[in-house]
């Protein structure tokens, strides 16, 4: 079991590299939808409550695995959600020839 | 069965990476969200389709209370988005927290092979994140959302960080010992110790941080939910959440670099510099007069200009004018003035707030200029209209050395050739510092609700002559 620590590692600092690259490049007007869609993004430890809260584990485990995984979906759809209802307010000028 | 689960969490990942990617225009954005989504659909499909899940009443019964409280989450008014992020910072924390504190106890009964120090030391790194994470969230969205009971001004005593410094030490001595021991006896015992910990940690935290501050907290409560992701991968062996968590976790880490740098200030000084408590000594000796402009004069003065910017800060969010600011924007550009926007990166209570609210206003966001690119044209302007904004427009971070805000990049609103500020009252700002710009013989001071000058200003110039 140990030997997956060091492959594991690799994996984070190699996905932190593209998380600064990819995140450096994010426009500054989007900082807030960025914001809300990497919180609906981390909430992908909804795989790991899914696990503990079906799995044939003892009564305490599983509950503790249901609100976890309530808290982790109200993150996903409220977190996408509010990026989209954010992202569509932003237009660009659609009078041309406006200013500059 | 193995090999399609792994193919798939790799297909997620991916779909993580191009999601962000797509966020660096607003124009491919929304895909952005829909290739997110995707990604997490699949992995909660992925994962459910396991064999070894066998209560599926629970998972629909948990997933149905998320999506119950997160569509209305999701509909909040945007001015309540800061509050909403940290709330949502907050429940990634507790998941973490929950699904960490779930397998330790698990393995201890049931399963100790899975009790080595490798998976135990990484799930007391994602419970100690997770469990600060998650009291410290709930304090900035209290602080955010002025709940009552949660003081909004930095609440400071002696020896506070000395007293922060040996909380957290004892937590991490525990986590070391239960790593090293897993298997010890006492480590059930040890084990909740450790949740109480970070748990009071989270509180201490957010405390002593001021409302100005936010932006920055906000951000780095973004990286440790990231993180307490990524260790919870480590723990599970599940690679998927180390990606996704190391992708919230830079993303968190870049947006605090920036915040912390808008600031001119460290994450140490952020977390525990204790702001807005020095500044009380000193303004008592002068006493400065504003000037007051009326409406009528403002409206004057706007109309002939060529060039105005408008500054907004967290006052325009708190008085809801970002409406009334699109009317006045839409008054000044039918009289062929050049119309922009001067946003600082701190403006606000999270990063690009600003921004949102006034793409909200329909303010089309080729307006909206970055600091570091409008202060080139400040000296050209005509008129800098302030809208609850303060601090960032403060001289005294360039001039006075004294000045708790010295060496903050601010906006040039003082080289402009008119100033008018709006301000709700003659206290100053949120971060207690005066502000010599209001001061300045170039300056004219509107008091009132930002949402009631702007639409007495918008008032006066749809009556006025420039219309027909």
């Amino acid at each position: 079991m140990t030997g997956d620590f060091w492959p594991t590692l690799y994996v984070f600092v190699l996905a932190s590299f593209i998380g600064l690259g990819v995140i450096r490049r994010v426009s500054r007007l989007l900082h807030t939808p960025l914001m809300s869609i990497t919180n609906a993004i981390s909430a992908i430890a909804v795989v790991g409550s899914i696990v503990v809260t079906g799995s044939d584990y003892p009564l305490a485990i599983r509950l503790m695995g249901a609100v976890a995984l309530f808290a982790s979906m109200t993150n996903i759809v409220s977190g996408f959600l509010i990026t989209d209802r954010m992202l569509k307010m932003f237009k660009s000028d659609q009078k041309p020839g406006s200013h500059s | 069965m193995v090999g399609l689960t792994q193919f798939a969490y790799i297909v997620a990942t991916s779909l993580f990476i191009f999601a962000l990617h797509w966020m660096n225009t607003p124009a491919t954005a929304r895909r952005g969200v829909f290739a997110g989504a995707a990604a997490t659909a699949i992995a909660v499909l992925v994962t459910w389709a396991q064999p070894a899940i066998v209560h599926h009443a629970w998972i629909v019964g948990a997933i149905a209370a998320g999506f119950v409280v997160g569509v209305p989450l999701s509909m909040v008014p945007l001015t309540a988005v800061p509050q909403r992020t940290a709330l949502s910072h907050a429940f990634g924390g507790v998941a973490a927290g929950l699904v960490g504190t779930a397998e330790f106890y698990l393995w201890y009964h049931h399963e100790p092979e899975n009790l080595t120090s490798f998976h135990v030391g990484a799930l007391v790194c994602e419970i100690l994140l997770g469990y600060l994470t998650f009291t410290g969230s709930l304090m900035a969205a209290g602080k955010l959302q002025e709940v009552k009971w949660i003081p909004q001004r930095p609440v400071t005593y002696r020896g506070q960080n000395i007293i922060n410094l040996i909380l957290f030490a004892i937590a991490v001595a525990l986590a070391a010992a239960i790593t090293l021991r897993p298997t010890a006896a006492w480590a059930p015992m040890a084990f909740p110790a450790i949740v109480v910990l970070s748990l009071l940690f989270g509180v201490l935290l957010i405390i002593p941080i001021g409302g100005a501050d936010m932006p920055t907290v906000i951000a780095i409560l973004n990286s440790y939910a990231g993180l307490s992701a990524v260790a919870m991968g480590f723990a599970l062996d599940n690679k998927l959440l180390v990606t996704a968590g190391a992708l919230d976790g830079s993303s968190g880490l870049i947006l605090a670099i920036i915040m912390c740098k808008a600031m001119n200030r460290s994450f140490a000084n952020v977390l525990f510099g204790a702001f807005g408590q020095v500044q009380a000594a000193k303004g008592a000796g002068e006493t400065k007069v504003y000037k007051p402009e009326t409406i009528e004069g403002a409206a004057q003065i706007l109309e002939q200009s060529n060039f105005v910017v408008i500054i907004p800060g967290y006052g325009m969010a708190v008085a809801q004018a970002q409406h009334k600011v699109r009317e006045l924007y839409d008054q000044l550009k039918k009289r062929g003035i050049t119309v922009k926007f001067a946003i600082h990166p701190v403006a606000g209570r999270m990063p690009g707030h600003m921004n949102v609210l006034l793409a909200e206003a329909d303010i089309p966001y080729t307006d909206l200029v970055e600091m570091d690119d409008i202060n080139h044209d400040m000296p050209q302007c005509d008129v800098a209209l302030v809208v609850g904004a303060n601090d960032v427009v403060n001289p005294a971070a360039r001039t006075d050395k004294t000045s708790p805000i010295y060496g903050m990049p601010i906006i040039d609103a003082d080289k402009a050739r008119t100033v008018f500020a709006i301000k709700r009252s003659k206290n100053p700002g949120f971060a207690g510092i005066d502000n010599e710009l209001y001061f300045s013989d170039r300056t004219w001071m509107l008091f009132g609700d930002a949402k009631n000058v702007i639409g007495e200003l918008v008032k006066e110039l749809s009556g006025g002559s420039g219309m027909h």
